[in-house]
């Protein structure tokens, strides 16, 4: 029972575990996976990534993963360290304290011309972490409610009626109660408005 | 957000009772156990007789190292050759020689360090048959390793049979609880697919390629077994891995559940549920303390954001909306309280004071920590209390009915002084010279915590890391690598070695003058091991990194 290193009882574990070890990857690796998969097919639209497709069939992005947005007469995503890479992701890891960040902070703060005294939302100055945020916070939404609606040659009560409603992609997070937008939903809704 | 963290703390503990309970059912079954009779059959049929022999510590350790050996090879064969394996729909080339290492030796000692990024360099082979079957069996070796600890503290001469625990455990107690947390992900919309990434054409005309897969089944005991190695390269920050708030609360739940558990299968497994009670509430105050300051810490806003014409809220930089404010620091202080190491947001980019948390929960590493792993290393610290009452008292120091002696203190002060050699040696060369120096992203104090930090999640074997650093270099590639091997087998062998020790020797009456292990006072005790010597090592390099980051962020 109790053994001494020698060269046959070494011999004998490889030979344990070289029998058990492809035994741990047909369970763990195949079998399992293979349960997961066909657990998917019961929710095709989430397991094959929540693609968002346009009238045409033509797939115009994920519901779950953020695009970018510079035309005044869409809402913009927050910014993304990632340039909304979806195939190679990723934070700006910049300190919070850093110069870097304030410099980023101040580039992006300019293209949004705020008004004396006005103050920006802060998801819209700082990058995601996996720099595709879907969302924006609702105050981020409203504050450039304006903007759009001047684009698009609507009045703001038109934009914030279909911000508001919750078919748009507007939801809130329960237990803390902070309300998001997801930004190509709405986008999407926007577009879709009859002219 | 009171409400979030006293869930994500509460519920799994309250789950980690009855799964304690099943856990020693399942991997250390009773004589008599039918369930124990039909796998041990089952896994001797196929591992031959060598699956079923009761071992002594040392040869226990030794089919462990055998097993883990051939892990190393196995997956290090698989990515070496991942171009030319199937399930490789998006193309992924071959590996850098000096990556493969660090990745092998990362997933192999259940750290997941990474310094690839999924999406990017791995096939869906290398994903599922590579680094997902080691989440599952170095999880698994880790679980076995606690639970022949305990049977020799229990004051059996013989441990069991490594390789019946290694497969009990995989399949039995891992296999099925992915299997749960995968489905309920699936149906909170975390992708499972075989297709290669999908391309859109974005409502501005651009073209977006989304990569994706089977992240599902890789996520689930990603989480459950102190992994942390993510699918995609920004981990659990990535709407695939973590689409909503509801998928974020169980994935958190999920990093605690089984180190938890663990502590009441030792209890267990030992016959002695008082001192597992004592070292339970030990590992949930530090964790409580842990995540309240996270929490509080990471409520004020950037430094960097300060008069300029931006709404006052919390730290966002790094962080997703939708898992709503608080979640980033309370997952990053429970991620390096066990060793899991997934991350929802990007911890370089946490205040730097909040950084300090992570740190400091990797530094201590028994907060709950591994799975198995954590309590081999709390066990440390209780020898150490023990001694240390034993001195004040003038008295032989016992625990568990056997007398600590030189030999068991000598080996007990080696594997504490591994952690805190591995770290500041490391972070010392690499800080001092081009080595680490040149691959840092932040300027001044925070670039020496990203040097600090990574050696830190190597040696703790987290895994998370402040991702600013360059780390995917042949120097960092091979010192992490090396630095995450001996920090997580050390740490497993001479803790098995004292526990050998000690189940050798006779038990000792116990008398009026015996010091209780399993009370309020000693539960005292071991706090104050841990945290004087666990991280009182460290506060040095703490003011030299994030405290300097911090008062510097004041002072402009």
């Amino acid at each position: 029972m109790q053994t001494t290193l020698s060269l046959s009882q070494l011999t004998r574990q490889f030979g344990v575990s070289l029998r058990l070890l492809p035994l741990s990857v047909i369970v763990c690796s195949g079998f399992y996976t293979l349960l997961v998969l066909l657990a998917a097919q019961l929710a095709p639209y989430s397991s094959s990534g929540s693609l968002l497709r346009s009238d045409k069939g033509v797939v115009v992005g994920s519901e779950l993963i953020a695009q970018q947005f510079t035309q005044p007469k869409y809402f913009w995503s927050r910014p993304s360290a990632a340039s909304w890479n979806a195939a190679g992701a990723g934070g700006s890891n910049l300190s919070p304290a850093s110069l870097a960040l304030r410099k980023r902070s101040e580039k992006l703060l300019a293209a949004f011309a705020l008004k004396k005294g006005e103050d920006l939302p802060t998801d819209l100055v700082t990058a995601s972490g996996s720099g595709l945020d879907p969302h924006i916070s609702l105050a981020a939404a409203r504050f450039q409610a304006a903007r759009v609606a001047r684009a698009r040659g609507l009045s703001l009560d038109q934009v914030m009626a279909v911000l508001d409603n919750p078919a748009n992609g507007k939801t809130t997070i329960p237990l803390v109660h902070e309300s998001l937008v997801n930004v190509l939903q709405l986008n999407r809704s926007l577009d879709r408005l009859p002219k | 957000m009171l409400l979030l963290v006293v869930l994500v703390l509460l519920l799994p503990a309250l789950l980690s009772w009855p799964l304690g309970q099943a856990m020693a059912r399942l991997i250390d079954p009773a004589e008599t156990s039918g369930y124990g009779r039909l796998t041990s059959r089952f896994f001797s049929k196929i591992g031959g007789e060598g699956a079923l022999e009761e071992q002594g510590w040392k040869s226990y350790l030794v089919s462990m190292m055998v097993f883990n050996v051939l892990m190393f090879a196995f997956v290090a064969i698989i990515l070496a050759m991942q171009h030319s394996l199937p399930l490789n729909p998006d193309g992924k080339g071959p590996l850098e020689l000096s990556l493969i290492f660090n990745t092998v030796a990362s997933f192999v000692t259940n750290t997941n360090l990474q310094h690839y990024s999924g999406e990017v360099s791995m096939s869906y082979f290398s994903q599922l048959f590579g680094l997902m079957w080691l989440q599952f069996v170095s999880a698994a070796t880790g679980i076995a390793a606690l639970v022949a600890l305990a049977r020799a503290l229990g004051g059996k001469k013989t441990v069991g049979n490594f390789y019946l625990d290694l497969m009990r455990t995989a399949f039995f107690v891992l296999l099925p609880l992915a299997l749960l947390v995968a489905l309920l992900l699936l149906a909170g919309g975390v992708p499972m697919t075989m297709d290669g990434a999908a391309v859109a054409h974005t409502l501005e005309g651009a073209t977006q390629t989304i990569a994706r897969g089977p992240v599902a089944a890789m996520e689930a005991i990603k989480q459950l077994g102190t992994n942390g190695g993510g699918f995609f390269g920004p981990n659990s920050t990535h709407p695939f891995e973590n689409p909503s708030f509801l998928t974020n609360m169980l994935e958190c739940m999920s990093i605690v559940l089984i180190p938890m558990a663990a502590v009441w299968m030792f209890g267990r497994i030992t016959g002695r549920m008082r001192d597992a009670a004592v070292i339970f509430a030990v590992m949930m105050a530090l964790l409580v303390l842990k995540a309240g300051a996270a929490v509080w810490l990471e409520g004020y806003p950037a430094a960097a954001l300060s008069g300029l014409p931006v709404e006052l809220a919390s730290n966002l930089e790094g962080k997703e909306l939708r898992f709503g404010s608080g979640a980033g620091a309370l997952w990053a202080a429970v991620t390096t309280a066990t060793s899991n190491g997934s991350v929802n947001c990007m911890h370089d980019s946490l205040n730097p004071l909040t950084g300090l948390v992570p740190l400091a929960g990797m530094w201590m590493n028994v907060v709950f920590g591994g799975v198995g792993v954590g309590l081999i290393n709390m066990f440390i610290f209780i020898i150490v209390g023990v001694f240390i009452c034993g001195m004040m008292v003038g008295r032989t120091p016992e625990y568990f009915g056997r007398k600590v002696e030189t030999p068991e203190m000598t080996l007990a002060l080696l594997a504490l002084l591994v952690h805190p050699a591995l770290i500041l040696g490391g972070t010392a060369l690499f800080a001092a010279t081009p080595l680490g120096a040149a691959t840092v992203l932040n300027t001044g104090a925070h670039g020496f915590t990203e040097i600090l930090y990574e050696f830190t999640s190597a040696a703790a074997n987290n895994g998370s890391g402040f991702e600013g650093l360059g780390d995917n270099t042949a120097p960092w590639n091979i010192a992490t690598g090396l630095v995450m091997l001996l920090g997580r087998y050390i740490p497993i062998i001479l803790p098995l070695a004292i526990a050998g020790s000690l189940s050798a020797k006779k038990p000792v009456p116990v008398t009026a003058g015996t010091l209780r292990t399993d009370t309020l006072l000693f539960g005292l005790i071991i706090l104050g091991s841990v945290v004087f010597i666990g991280a009182l090592l460290f506060l040095p390099v703490a003011v030299l990194g994030p405290v300097a980051d911090h008062l510097t962020a004041v002072m402009h």
